[in-house]
């Protein structure tokens, strides 16, 4: 899958972004490996989505380049699958799954076309590693918000894409639906060893995924491997509320004291240090998690 | 058009049928049944139906200022209808933020055409057809010029079909793949325009969404492929017309709106049917 000469995936050299006369973020520099699973993350109005913008081209930047694939952004767009926000709420449309799924192979082109069996042959690929092959012929609209979202990823999957990018692919679902997402992520980086960038603002489901992150930090964006971003200290300071770091059986996960946090569990902050010698998440999914962790950390996350 | 409504049978409506007039309005109603049936799922497709029932009242103050020009009526109503349609192309598909601007501009527009109409008696008098249409009074001349129009609308949709479907679906993703979003946006909106143009003379300003956005609505509930549900919405809104001049014919009503009427029931008919279905 890694044609791509270079090691690195998206390399931003002292990148800024303004709008409306506001500058959002400056002074991006980092490198992200190709094969990674990053996230980006930052409080609400950072600039998350505007750097998933700025990556695909859609935004240009103030000063400084983004080069994604070894090309300037915007000029590789046909390699890299794009999952926005809107995908699982404000979409009402009549199409079937498997039409749409088709459109991410053949919705640029003009003129007449007859769709070919090894264009639907690719959609039914696409759509059975999302576990919705048996949902091909249903429209949209008759889809849950979790369905529609394993339609769009295989929407942006057709076309064989080196880089995967989604807005927000978690909110708005249920946890059997964002359990159901991070699995199929999780073997589109393991099986097909594509390199994956999600914007979230909730981490904690993805943590078993993510190699590291882009963390929107005072209008800086910065990226570090996982272990490093696992920090009590620095997840404090980034979402400007208490962030504890607790290690169960299950695995890392961090939550924010409130009112409704279980009694039974004893959060336990740790250093840098210390979650890099027992965070460890290659070849580990979501399943790993049980029922009761995952309803607890909603219950932290709540506040 | 200024028999008074009453049921009574006509027994002559054979005879009627096969005047002149009847058979223009029935050419007339297959070229904007094919026009109505393509633009129609494009308008569902893209959450655009307020802003092409827009339009029509758009164009209404075109077509009472040509008939004050002693220009036709569909020059003034499509230089209207195409100009709006730019407007609201230009401006993008954010409809959740158009949809006060959009309703202001059609109260405006409605107030201007009444305003133009009273400046003359001509136009005065042709007022009720702009908003009611007028199907029986369609020329010869008025069909080649629609018959033009399905052939230029086919041959457009059929170039721009695939990213005009991709970019209905998904904006953001379709203009990341390289999709021009605002020309895509533009081109629909004058498609519209020139829709509206041809079926304003039908059933006038007032009554389109019936005859463009009712009989897409219908068939998006039978069938879910874009290409069927066209070809579908299509013959529907030929049954409606046809049905409309035929039922007219038969129990003197005006044709608009028996052609609403028929419409608006297989709409009905079939929502209520795949409402008990599921």
């Amino acid at each position: 899958m890694q044609e791509h000469p270079a090691q690195e995936c998206i390399v931003f050299k002292d990148a800024s972004v303004e709008r409306s006369g506001r500058i959002i973020w400056s002074h991006g520099n980092f490198s992200i490996p190709n094969g990674t699973v990053t996230a980006i993350v930052g409080t609400n109005g950072t600039g998350k989505t505007t750097m998933m913008n700025a990556e695909l081209g859609l935004i240009p930047l103030k000063t400084g380049s983004a080069t994604i694939l070894g090309k300037p952004a915007g000029k590789a767009n046909e390699s890299i699958g794009y999952v926005p926000q809107s995908y699982t709420s404000d979409i009402d449309s009549n199409l079937t799954a498997e039409q749409s799924v088709l459109l991410g192979l053949t919705g640029t082109r003009f003129g007449l076309h007859i769709t070919t069996e090894t264009e639907r042959r690719k959609a039914y690929e696409a759509m059975d590693f999302t576990g919705i092959a048996d949902k091909a012929h249903m429209r949209l609209s008759q889809l849950s918000g979790g369905l529609r979202q394993r339609v769009a990823i295989a929407q942006a999957l057709v076309a064989d894409p080196k880089l995967l990018m989604l807005d927000e692919p978690l909110a708005n679902l249920d946890l059997a639906s964002q359990r159901a997402t991070v699995h199929v992520l999780a073997r589109l980086n393991h099986e097909l060893g594509m390199t994956i960038q999600v914007v979230a603002h909730d981490l904690n489901m993805l943590l078993p995924i993510l190699t590291g992150a882009v963390y929107l930090l005072d209008g800086h964006p910065h990226y570090a491997e996982m272990n490093t971003v696992l920090d009590a200290d620095l997840l404090t300071h980034l979402y400007g509320t208490t962030v504890q770091v607790v290690t169960t059986p299950q695995g890392d996960m961090f939550v924010t004291p409130s009112a409704d946090e279980p009694q039974d569990v004893t959060p336990d902050t740790h250093n840098a240090e210390d979650v890099a010698k027992f965070h460890h998440h290659p070849g580990q999914t979501e399943d790993t998690h049980s029922d009761s962790a995952m309803k607890r950390t909603e219950g932290g996350r709540a506040s | 058009m200024n028999s008074s409504v009453n049921f009574s049978f006509d027994p002559s409506w054979m005879e009627t049928l096969h005047a002149p007039f009847m058979v223009n309005a029935a050419l007339a109603g297959l070229c904007i049944a094919v026009a109505a049936g393509v633009m129609g799922y494009f308008t569902i497709a893209r959450h655009s139906t307020f802003a092409a029932h827009a339009l029509a009242h758009i164009g209404l103050p075109g077509a009472t200022g040509a008939v004050l020009f002693g220009l036709p009526v569909s020059v003034g109503l499509g230089v209207f209808a195409l100009g709006g349609a730019l407007v609201i192309g230009a401006l993008g598909k954010r409809a959740t933020q158009r949809e006060i601007a959009t309703g202001t501009v059609l109260a405006f527009a409605t107030g201007l055409g009444l305003f133009f109409a009273r400046l003359s008696t001509s136009a005065s008098q042709q007022m009720q057809s702009i908003l009611f249409g007028s199907i029986l009074t369609i020329t010869s001349s008025q069909i080649i010029g629609f018959l033009i129009f399905d052939v230029l609308l086919i041959l457009l949709v059929t170039i721009v079909y695939r990213p005009l479907l991709f970019s209905s679906l998904d904006e953001q993703v379709a203009q990341a793949k390289g999709i021009n979003i605002a020309v895509m946006n533009v081109i629909f909106m004058a498609m519209m325009a020139g829709v509206i143009t041809i079926a304003v003379p039908a059933v006038g300003t007032l009554l389109i969404f019936a005859l463009v956005v009712t009989p897409a609505a219908t068939a998006n509930i039978i069938v879910a492929s874009p290409f069927r549900a066209m070809i579908l919405a299509g013959a529907l809104c030929l049954v409606s017309i046809w049905g409309g001049l035929v039922l007219s014919a038969m129990f003197p009503t005006p044709p608009s709106f028996m052609i609403v009427s028929i419409s608006t029931v297989l709409w009905a008919i079939t929502k209520f049917v795949a409402s008990r279905r599921s």
